[in-house]
């Protein structure tokens, strides 16, 4: 839902990213505001993973230029837990597997740290079961995935099932999403993205990253964006995601 | 010659030790005694040029002169509470000796006989145990504890015995350094079943010396769940000896956990005498600091059909240095053997050291032996995502570091103690992420 006077949550300028001293991103602009769907689609290589993992703080990248701000706070000033707790989600292409460390254990830890940063009571165990129990029917998940380990022996779909989750208790402002419909079969996607779309309102935003249009038939972004050799090198509305479905990336690249 | 000052040569800190107190005893006792006396003479203490400890830097241990416990120091319940495992059956020594009035054996019914050792060595059981696995002929830490002993536990399970047998062994705080003689005998008559759990404590700041050595014997169908827990005071030193004979069809499943003291090492050999005896060794060593601590075991399949599998896991964080040597012996003879041995290692600074040492050795065809080792570091992935989900760095880095432990304390199969040491880990990691 585009509304030009609602608050701009993320201001990216010209940034530039580099990997093992490869440059990957070649000067992005975006701008999101509060109540905003957006898309990132590209080919492979074109930039638009690296830049869902620069914006949330991967140590294996380094900024060398540009500008980006979450809520008028200068974002690469921040590590990567104070950008959590500044209201920044990123959902995992692909989701680590972390044994011995329990699904809803983490949820609580993460859940509890950013209630004391918001200024809030902790919960304790028993009030964050009746909190999981109603945030699990977001994304269909059985409870019993709560006592597993995170992640370990989950298939692709309830993997990604699981971030959304997190998203779902964390509650972020801004939603990174990156890939998050690669490996996922039909009804994963549906129960995904119906997932993302209970928790939109007009003081939160997505940002999608995605190889495909199929994720946007689900998730309706306000603006697709197209990202080529480390920018954005053109801006649409859905419409454009059609557009790229039906002919490709090809034309693009002819027409930068 | 009594030496209390510090910094002793390694002859001088042995001679001290042989200076302990004479424990009188009478009979088929003291004949063993003043054999491992004679034989801790020749032995002496080992040096590094010993091939079963060349990873195991003992310099520490070897500059304190250690005293004998000459009295008995009276602690109260409330001294040793953290510690207690409640609704277990209940042994407690203090400095070696036994301590009536903090042990708890009002559960001890049929099935099981748990009492001191010293109380019972007019029992023809004992008689015919004791001595019978320990190496105090081989072993010089062995032939000084055999000698010097004061009192341990004798367990005799007859039956099938639902509650946990804890042995705690608690050092009290002493003016002066001193050595620590603790033992244990264990006995699983057959088709009887227990959980033995030997723990070693101290209270804060003394430095003492520990020398544990415990005997557990499981005859045939016998089933033992043996966890062992070391968390010594920080100056502590703690070496401990464990020999196992297995019977046929018998299961023994062994925890061994090494948190605690300056240098500690424990020292784990089991005998598969009977066929088709089963067996589950984890072990986790978790050391910060300047601690050492060392993880000896040896598993000889000496009878067909027996199966051993086995965990070791280290963690070191500073300037710690874990070892672990893990050696499987399938004698001629000893077809269908079942092995595997995994040893997985943390290293959580780039100053701590860990040395693992999987050893295989076999005498026979028609066996299966697998092994592997590995040694990480925090996966920078899992950290990513941690910190991604609002948590700090060292936060992420417990939470990781107490994850990689649990895979071997969620095992325990006393949930108070899984508590109890959950505790532990986190109190020791609170100290390694500065």
């Amino acid at each position: 839902m585009i509304n030009k006077a609602s608050k701009v949550l993320l201001e990216v300028k010209n940034l530039k990213a580099e990997v093992g001293g490869v440059e990957i991103l070649k000067g992005v602009d975006l701008t999101v505001r509060a109540g905003e769907v957006h898309a990132i689609m590209g080919i492979n290589g074109s930039g638009k993973s690296t830049f869902s993992k620069v914006l949330a703080g991967h140590p294996d990248y380094t900024v060398t230029g540009g500008q980006a701000s979450f809520e008028g706070q200068d974002l690469f000033s921040l590590e990567p837990e104070q950008r959590a707790r500044a209201g920044i989600f990123l959902a995992f292409q692909y989701p680590v597997e972390i044994p011995g460390v329990s699904n809803s254990a983490l949820l609580r830890l993460a859940y509890n740290t950013l209630q004391t940063e918001r200024g809030l009571e902790e919960l304790d165990p028993l009030e964050f079961d009746d909190l999981i129990q109603e945030k699990i029917k977001v994304v269909e998940m059985d409870p019993s995935f709560l006592g597993r380990s995170v992640n370990e022996g989950f298939s692709g779909g309830e993997k990604k099932r699981n971030e959304i989750l997190q998203m779902a208790v964390l509650a972020p402002k801004l939603a990174i999403l990156d890939e998050t419909d690669s490996g996922l079969d039909i009804d994963a996607l549906r129960i995904v993205a119906k997932g993302v779309n209970s928790l939109l309102s007009s003081d939160n935003a997505v940002v999608m990253v995605t190889h495909y249009q199929r994720l946007l038939n689900y998730i309706v972004p306000d603006y697709v964006h197209v990202m080529d050799g480390g920018r954005i090198v053109r801006t649409g509305g859905k419409e454009l995601a059609l557009e790229l479905e039906a002919r490709g990336y090809d034309w693009l690249r002819a027409a930068a | 010659m009594n030496l209390t000052q510090k910094n002793l040569t390694r002859e001088q800190c042995f001679e001290q030790l042989l200076l302990g107190k004479t424990v009188k005893s009478t009979g088929w006792l003291e004949n063993i005694r003043v054999e491992a006396l004679a034989h801790a003479r020749i032995l002496n203490f080992p040096s590094v040029r010993h091939d079963d400890w060349r990873f195991t830097d003992l310099s520490q241990l070897y500059l304190h002169g250690f005293q004998p416990v000459d009295s008995f120091a009276r602690l109260t319940l409330d001294d040793i509470r953290q510690w207690l495992i409640p609704g277990a059956i209940r042994l407690v020594f203090v400095d070696g000796c036994y301590a009536a009035e903090l042990s708890d054996l009002k559960h001890a019914g049929a099935g099981v006989v748990v009492t001191s050792l010293a109380e019972r060595l007019g029992d023809r059981q004992v008689e015919s145990s004791f001595g019978r696995y320990a190496p105090y002929k081989q072993d010089a830490f062995v032939a000084l504890n055999t000698n010097f002993f004061e009192d341990g536990s004798w367990v005799h399970v007859t039956g099938e015995v639902a509650r946990p047998i804890q042995l705690l062994h608690v050092a009290s705080k002493r003016e002066v350094s001193s050595a620590i003689y603790s033992r244990n005998m264990v006995v699983v008559e057959p088709f009887s079943r227990a959980t033995v759990i030997e723990d070693y404590v101290g209270l804060e700041g003394g430095t003492y010396f520990t020398n544990a050595v415990t005997e557990v014997v499981l005859k045939n169908d016998a089933q033992l769940q043996h966890i062992r827990v070391q968390r010594e005071d920080k100056d502590a030193f703690h070496i401990g000896h464990c020999t196992v004979e297995a019977g046929k069809n018998s299961v023994y499943a062994a925890t061994s956990l090494a948190f605690g003291a300056r240098v500690s090492r424990h020292a784990l050999h089991i005998v598969q005498q009977g066929e088709g005896a089963e067996m589950h060794l984890n072990g986790l060593a978790l050391v910060a600091g300047r601690q050492i601590a060392d993880t000896h075991t040896q598993v000889d399949h000496a009878a067909p059909r027996g199966k051993s599998i086995q965990l070791h896991k280290c963690i070191a964080d500073s300037s710690a240095h874990a070892i672990f040597s893990g050696k499987i012996i399938v004698h001629t003879g000893a077809a269908g053997t079942d092995s595997v041995q995994s040893s997985r290692n943390l290293l959580l600074s780039d100053k701590a050291r860990i040395d693992t040492q999987p050893q295989l050795e076999i005498f026979n065809d028609d066996v299966s032996c697998k092994h592997g080792a590995t040694i990480g570091q925090i996966d920078a992935g899992a950290l990513f995502f941690l910190k991604s989900r609002g948590l700090t760095e060292e936060r992420a880095r417990n939470l990781l570091t107490h994850a990689f432990a649990a895979e071997i304390i969620d095992k325990i199969p006393v949930p108070a103690l899984v508590e109890s040491l959950s505790k532990t880990i986190l109190e020791r990691m609170g100290g390694l992420s500065t």
